[in-house]
């Protein structure tokens, strides 16, 4: 009986191997070919923020935690690459807005940036230990919930200042633009450059999905989900939650880190308008409209949400504002599993023993909550 | 001395339209333990009706217009609090027990209300017309049916849809005729300014220092406020239900209270209270669709270190974040620290209004490493916060 199921789940996962290799194999291959250049550019941007929903769907769909404040990690990425670009020039040359500030020696922090190999570990590691720190002082202290959400988005509005008002360091309100930068010695904005950055959007995506896969599969992912469902009961158990939600928000943060970075050299520019709040909660109701908890969803979402997006704002402008708030407030209301949650529990009718909200937070039942159900 | 005299008093008036706003905000806030996202917004509709009154009263004549704030403030205080009644008994109402869903529904609604003011116009707000006498009308018609309960699972969803395809319908319908007056928006995506009357245009003198009027009004506003709140919540019957129910939510349904009708009303007065503070902003300075925007967070954080259901908490945190924010923003420590050097670079560096918010954040955290439950936490066994 054992054997039978661990061999069941073996083929299960052949079979997930597959249709990931297949649909890779599609992305980049097939596609380029069919899709015209403008078309391709804003799918590999998609991916690109794709990879940062599965980030939030590690923690908000398997951890429960609500972050609002994924732009800090992802802009954080996105900086990162963003300065190594800018230091693609002959030596003892400044990037040239640092002279326009009358600034004439490199800050001391974008010194190691001119190397490629710290730029790489940078964009993967300075997110996540912004993130591992943050989540180390919010949840130390066992602050979750709403607060947790608000204390996000509070840093994120913190970074976002910071990033605004220094003209000197980097370049304020301005961003950096990369796409007239060289790496190794292509020009950024070129085509080959663009082609080779969807790529490696695409394998990163794969990365980042089977690490996310690898983590909430398992010992890992059965607590993290504990987190969810009954932290209380978690910790009676004799766990300590704290670090485990801590390392979460950390891989969670690497992963936004890799997506900034890909997303900024595919848009061409990043500024701190990445880190807007708004920008930030977009990202969470990607998630949520594909079905969190389910990391096919996350990345499904994403793609038909900024489709929409890109859809509307060139027909319709003014429209995108009201269908997006609709959307916030029909997943919501309707839909709180996502479409992938949504045609799973068709599929096969059984709904899965999951319980949003924490059984905590259940409070006495309502007359009337149910009269639209 | 003066100096730090009147930069104390500016931020004491930052603070005090803090309060104001956070005031609505935590006291649903404790008793709901939903976050509304759309406070902001709910401000910036109180904002809008006083403009819209200012614009009627000017017409009425020049006696008329020194008087509008008068009755911008019930004005803003009604607008925004039937736009809060309907946000409860439209939405949050079934999102129940879910504080991070609720928590994304009103970042819906808020996202809806900015783009709705700046395109609303004559032929948007006859399709709203038009879709609740369909739906509503419609709903009324079915509710008398015999099978209603079997049927609403299906006739809910359906007749939503169908009113609110005819009352696109309609609004594209009037687009197209092409009428001036139904097409051109109210208000456009523009800021409006709202001219402040007469007397609160001038100051007090003070050495060689100017109190702006609107200041001094807007901290005797927000006093008025918290006097009211405090005697509604301590003295009305429906205040000590209110409280009732912020304390235990469970046995004061068992012993009687009515929660939802606590909660819809609780909601309204919380959405009231940020359409005075919407009153109030309008005298500082032109306010648009982002109004709200500005002052969200920072709003978010003074409930957040105040902690829930404590109002003396919400007023010394509003009133620290203000003040401090403001000294560290403007500077004004920086002569005081002259020669004392790690600080007095310090503080040059951080003094911006941007940057200071850097610190005061970092103070926050701080702060919640001592009292996660913020300042005043509520007394009783639970292991939770």
């Amino acid at each position: 009986m054992m054997n039978q199921r661990k061999g069941l789940g073996k083929k299960k996962l052949l079979i997930e191997g597959v249709a990931i290799v297949a649909i890779a194999l599609i992305l980049a291959f097939v596609i380029p070919a069919v899709l015209p250049a403008f078309r391709l550019k804003l799918l590999g941007r998609f991916l690109g923020l794709a990879i940062v929903s599965l980030g939030i769907d590690l923690i908000w769909g398997y951890t429960g935690l609500l972050s609002l404040g994924h732009g800090i990690f992802f802009a954080l990425g996105g900086y990162g690459l963003a300065m190594h670009l800018k230091l693609q020039l002959p030596s003892g040359e400044l990037p040239e807005f640092f002279t326009l500030y009358g600034v004439d020696k490199l800050p001391w922090f974008w010194q190691p940036f001119s190397s490629f190999p710290f730029t790489i570990m940078a964009i993967i590691l300075i997110p996540s230990l912004v993130a591992a720190l943050l989540g180390y002082l919010v949840f130390r202290n066992r602050i979750k919930g709403v607060y947790f959400s608000i204390l996000t988005q509070a840093a994120l509005l913190v970074f976002f200042n910071f990033f605004n008002g220094q003209q000197k360091l980097i370049n304020g309100t301005n961003g950096l633009k990369t796409s007239t930068e060289h790496i190794f010695g292509v020009m950024a904005g070129s085509d080959s450059a663009q082609w080779a950055f969807y790529e490696i959007t695409i394998v990163c995506l794969i990365l980042a999905y089977i690490l996310c896969r690898w983590l909430t599969s398992g010992r890992f992912g059965r607590l993290l989900v504990a987190i969810r469902d009954d932290e209380m009961r978690l910790r009676f158990s004799g766990y300590n939650p704290t670090g485990y939600k801590v390392l979460v928000f950390a891989v969670s943060g690497a992963i936004a880190g890799v997506a900034g970075a890909l997303y900024t050299v595919q848009t061409g520019i990043i500024t701190p308008k990445f880190m807007e709040v708004a920008f930030s909660i977009e990202m969470v109701i990607w998630v949520a409209v594909g079905g969190r908890g389910t990391l096919v969803g996350a990345i499904v979402g994403t793609l038909l949400v900024r489709y929409a997006r890109t859809i509307l704002s060139e027909e319709f402008p003014e429209v995108w504002l009201f269908f997006q708030g609709g959307l916030f407030l029909l997943v919501v209301t309707v839909l709180p599993d996502g479409i992938v949650g949504w045609i799973r529990d068709k599929r096969w009718g059984k709904k899965r023993v999951i319980t949003y909200p924490g059984l905590e937070e259940m409070v006495e039942p309502q007359m009337n909550a149910d009269e639209y159900g | 001395m003066l100096e730090l005299l009147i930069a104390i008093f500016n931020g004491i008036s930052i603070g005090s339209v803090l309060l104001m706003a956070a005031l609505g905000l935590a006291i649903v806030f404790g008793l709901m333990g939903v976050i509304n996202l759309a406070h902001g917004e709910l401000m910036m509709l109180g904002a809008y009706t006083t403009f819209v009154v200012q614009n009627v009263l000017k017409g009425w004549g020049d006696s008329w217009f020194e008087v509008y704030i008068f009755l911008a403030l019930p004005a803003a205080f009604l607008v925004a609090a039937l736009a809060g009644l309907i946000l409860e008994k439209g939405v949050i109402r079934y999102l129940y027990g879910r504080p991070l869903e609720t928590l994304l529904a009103t970042w819906g609604v808020s996202l809806i209300l900015r783009q709705f003011v700046r395109s609303v116009n004559g032929s948007i707000a006859m399709g709203i017309g038009v879709f609740c006498c369909l739906f509503f009308g419609g709903l009324f018609l079915l509710r008398r049916r015999r099978n209603w309960e079997r049927i609403k699972k299906w006739a809910i969803p359906t007749i939503g849809s169908l009113s609110l395809a005819m009352a696109i319908f309609k609004i594209l319908l009037l687009v197209n005729l092409g009428n001036k007056a139904l097409t051109k928006p109210w208000f456009s995506a523009r800021n409006v300014d709202v001219t402040a009357p007469v007397w609160l245009q001038g100051g007090l003198p003070l050495g060689d220092f100017q109190i702006p009027s609107a200041r001094i009004f807007i901290i005797i506003l927000t006093l008025l406020c918290l006097i009211g709140t405090y005697w509604f919540l301590h003295r009305s019957q429906w205040g000590l239900r209110i409280r009732a129910v912020t304390q235990n939510r469970t046995m004061s349904a068992c012993l009687g209270v009515r929660t939802s009708q606590v909660d819809g009303l609780t909601f309204a007065l919380g959405s009231g209270l940020a359409g005075i503070a919407g009153c109030a902003v309008t005298l500082l300075g032109s306010v648009g669709p982002n109004t709200g925007q500005n002052y969200i967070v920072d709003t978010f954080i003074v409930v957040v270190v105040g902690g829930v259901g404590n109002l003396l908490g919400t007023i010394v945190a509003a009133m620290g974040i203000g003040t401090l924010d403001y000294l560290i923003g403007s500077k004004t420590l920086v002569p005081m620290l002259v020669g004392v050097e790690p600080w007095e670079s310090f503080f040059d560096f951080f003094g911006t209004t941007s940057m200071s918010k850097v610190i005061v954040f970092a103070l926050i955290i701080a702060f919640l490493q001592i009292k996660p439950a913020g300042m005043f936490p509520q007394k009783g066994r639970t292991s939770e916060l």
